[in-house]
């Protein structure tokens, strides 16, 4: 029994965190600076992550990479194009249809949907900003075309695999969310000590590290589950998984906006950047409280 | 990364469950009779080779990798039996703080069970607070004479002897004034009073009076005012993942409870929320003591983790607790005992609040 990352899984995980610090918006003003939506997009497109899982990586390697772009906020499309990429290796401009919308819809054409077994193909229409500020939807611009057929065992190990990696973004956006609200609970000031000092505030912030903590071994064990267990078992864990992240994330953001206090509730505070991707993520492939007895015996 | 049983792994696990087939039934799982055969389970359970398993082959241990106490804990909680004895803290103390000479005499009687102990840190005055303690020991001769009170002592009914946490130098600043003991429980000066718990259980915790009981002071572990390093080191391993000991039963637990459910799994039924809850939460802990041995096997030594693992592992006891409640109801002797006493888990072993401070300030830098 093993659950350490191997050092390749280590060195991609220290590659896409440094890619998003570096180049992830880091105000929310910065969301329309074209000059590093340009960059970013350069970076990431020469990463090759998007069309990592044909290149041959495990569920736990996308885990990573998208756990990592979510803490740095990082605003171009991952997410739907290594899931379509995951689907049906298709190149670039494709990503993935949840419902009848394009998720990740920046500079797609296509998005692919899965439906029991059958793939389906729709255009991808003109796109708009979400709920979600770091991540651009769209409206499909026709009806869904079939576009073939995968095995039971691709389309329950896929779905298992998009529950993992949007749980895995709502891990790093509850990362980011704490990282910023430790942070201004060190420089803030109230009746003349650090507001962090106060156990109103530390208490909060240590219960919401302990939730992360949580999160990332369950995440992991539901990631590595992906391709090692079968294909019933790994959607069993990406389940609890999904359940467990989606409270502890928001609760994590929810923390995070509290702890900033009135800033905490402007548009200009990072906070609610976080607590959006983390509300979106839990919505796309989402799975209910409700839906966990099949995994009791 | 694997998270399944390497061969040496599998080949143990099947071995224990050979074992436990035959043996587990023999003994009770809570309540009174539980605390009270709890020696016997000790001695059962080391002497068919399934105890001591991480802890110095020197010493009556086997010397395995710590991965082998948590598929210990699994197999128990599968097979209906008692749990592993929790006697983790005490071997590491001792170990890490006592010289060889107190060691070779001490450590392999405590891990076969051949001899009892409990451990004297609380008091009445002194709970959060430790280092506030008031328990004086006063040399006499070759000799050291106790006199204080004790509380939450675990077994101080059977012990033999006692891990004793006590005052040597009350003009030292008041951490550095504290020295501990292996004392002999059998002898006069010595008064144990047993604690009812909410759950009624009555054999769990004592309460201790030390009134001129005597110590050779070559019974003192480490030097005199090294106290207090030693308890620091024996409440951060309460926190260490494979002490986590209860991991397993609780999701065993949701799965008994879960039995009771009118209905067949994955048609339909209507489970209550906080039954499916304390399930996610059990799988997340499964989970999370496996990357904690991970993190072990890199050498990564768990100094504040551990609180973070203990609130974790509080919050899902208590969530168990709610679901027991849920399912079976206060009617249920059983179930409400597991509710009542997952109250205890936010004290016992620090309370949550002082996890919280410790996360507060050496992990998060916050200062307090």
């Amino acid at each position: 029994m093993d659950a350490r990352l191997t050092a390749e899984q280590a060195s991609l995980r220290a590659a896409a965190a440094g890619l998003a610090d570096k180049l992830g918006p880091h105000s929310v003003l910065a969301l329309s600076d074209t000059k590093r939506a340009v960059q970013l997009e350069q970076a990431i497109t020469g990463s090759g992550w998007r069309s990592l899982r044909t290149d041959g990586a495990s569920g736990v390697e996308l885990a990573l990479v998208a756990e990592e772009l979510a803490r740095g906020l990082v605003d171009v499309p991952f997410l739907g194009p290594v899931l379509a990429d995951a689907l049906r290796p298709s190149g670039p401009g494709t990503t993935i249809a949840v419902g009848l919308r394009a998720i990740d819809a920046r500079g797609a054409t296509r998005a692919l949907a899965l439906e029991g077994t059958r793939l389906l193909t729709a255009p991808v229409g003109p796109p708009a900003r979400g709920t979600d500020l770091t991540r651009v939807v769209a409206p499909l611009a026709g009806p869904p075309q079939p576009a073939g057929e995968i095995s039971a065992a691709h389309a329950t190990r896929w779905r298992a695999l998009a529950v993992c990696v949007t749980a895995a973004e709502m891990v790093g956006a509850a990362r980011g969310a704490h990282a910023l609200a430790v942070g201004y609970a060190k420089v803030r000031t109230q009746y003349g000590r650090p507001i962090g000092s106060y156990q109103a505030i530390s208490h909060p912030l240590a219960e919401a590290l302990a939730l992360i903590e949580g999160c990332e071994s369950v995440l992991r064990y539901a990631a590595w589950a992906v391709d090692e267990l079968r294909p019933a078992e790994a959607v069993k864990a990406a389940r609890i998984a999904k359940v467990y992240c989606a409270r502890a994330a928001r609760t994590v953001c929810e923390t995070a906006i509290q702890v900033h206090g009135g800033i905490g509730n402007t548009w200009e505070c990072l906070a609610h950047l976080f607590l959006r991707r983390v509300l979106v993520c839990a919505e796309t492939f989402p799975v209910r409280l409700e839906e966990i007895d099949v995994g009791l015996p | 990364m694997d998270y399944r049983d390497s061969p040496g792994e599998a080949e143990f696990r099947s071995r224990l469950r050979d074992w436990l087939a035959r043996h587990a039934r023999e003994f009770a799982l809570s309540g009174d009779e539980y605390w009270s055969r709890y020696g016997d389970w000790h001695r059962a359970l080391y002497g068919a080779g399934f105890f001591g398993l991480s802890w110095p082959r020197e010493y009556g241990g086997q010397d395995r990798p710590p991965v082998y106490d948590v598929i210990l804990d699994e197999e128990l909680a599968a097979a209906g039996a008692p749990p592993r004895p929790s006697l983790g803290y005490l071997v590491t103390g001792l170990g890490h703080h006592g010289s060889k000479e107190l060691c070779r005499r001490f450590l392999p009687g405590m891990i076969s069970g051949t001899e009892r102990w409990c451990q004297g840190f609380s008091e009445p005055g002194a709970g959060s607070d430790l280092a506030s303690l008031a328990t004086t020991a006063v040399r006499d001769d070759d000799a050291y004479v106790v006199r204080g009170q004790k509380i939450w002592t675990s077994y101080s009914d059977v012990a033999d002897w006692c891990l004793l946490l006590a005052r040597t130098d009350p003009a030292a600043p008041r951490h550095q004034g504290l020295s501990a003991f292996v004392i002999s429980m059998h002898q006069p000066g010595i008064e144990q009073r047993p604690l009812t718990m909410i759950s009624g259980v009555s054999t769990e915790f004592g309460q201790v009076t030390f009134d001129g009981a005597r110590v050779p002071a070559g019974n003192m572990v480490g030097a005199p005012g090294d106290g207090w390093k030693l308890a620091m080191t024996v409440v951060s391993h309460e926190r260490e993942p494979s002490t986590l000991g209860f991991t397993a039963r609780y999701g065993k637990t949701v799965r008994t409870l879960a039995a009771r459910l009118p209905g067949e799994p994955g048609e339909g039924r209507t489970i209550p929320s906080e039954l499916a809850w304390a399930h996610v939460q059990t799988q997340m802990l499964y989970a999370h003591v496996r990357r904690r041995l991970a993190e072990q096997m890199d050498g990564q030594t768990h100094g504040p983790q551990g609180s973070l693992d203990k609130l974790l592992m509080t919050w899902t006891e208590q969530a168990v607790g709610h679901a027991a409640l849920a399912v079976a109801g206060t009617g249920d002797a059983a179930a409400l005992e597991a509710y009542l006493y997952s109250r205890a888990q936010s004290v016992m072993g620090g309370t949550s609040q002082i996890q919280k401070n410790i996360i507060a300030d050496r992990i998060l830098g916050l200062g307090g």
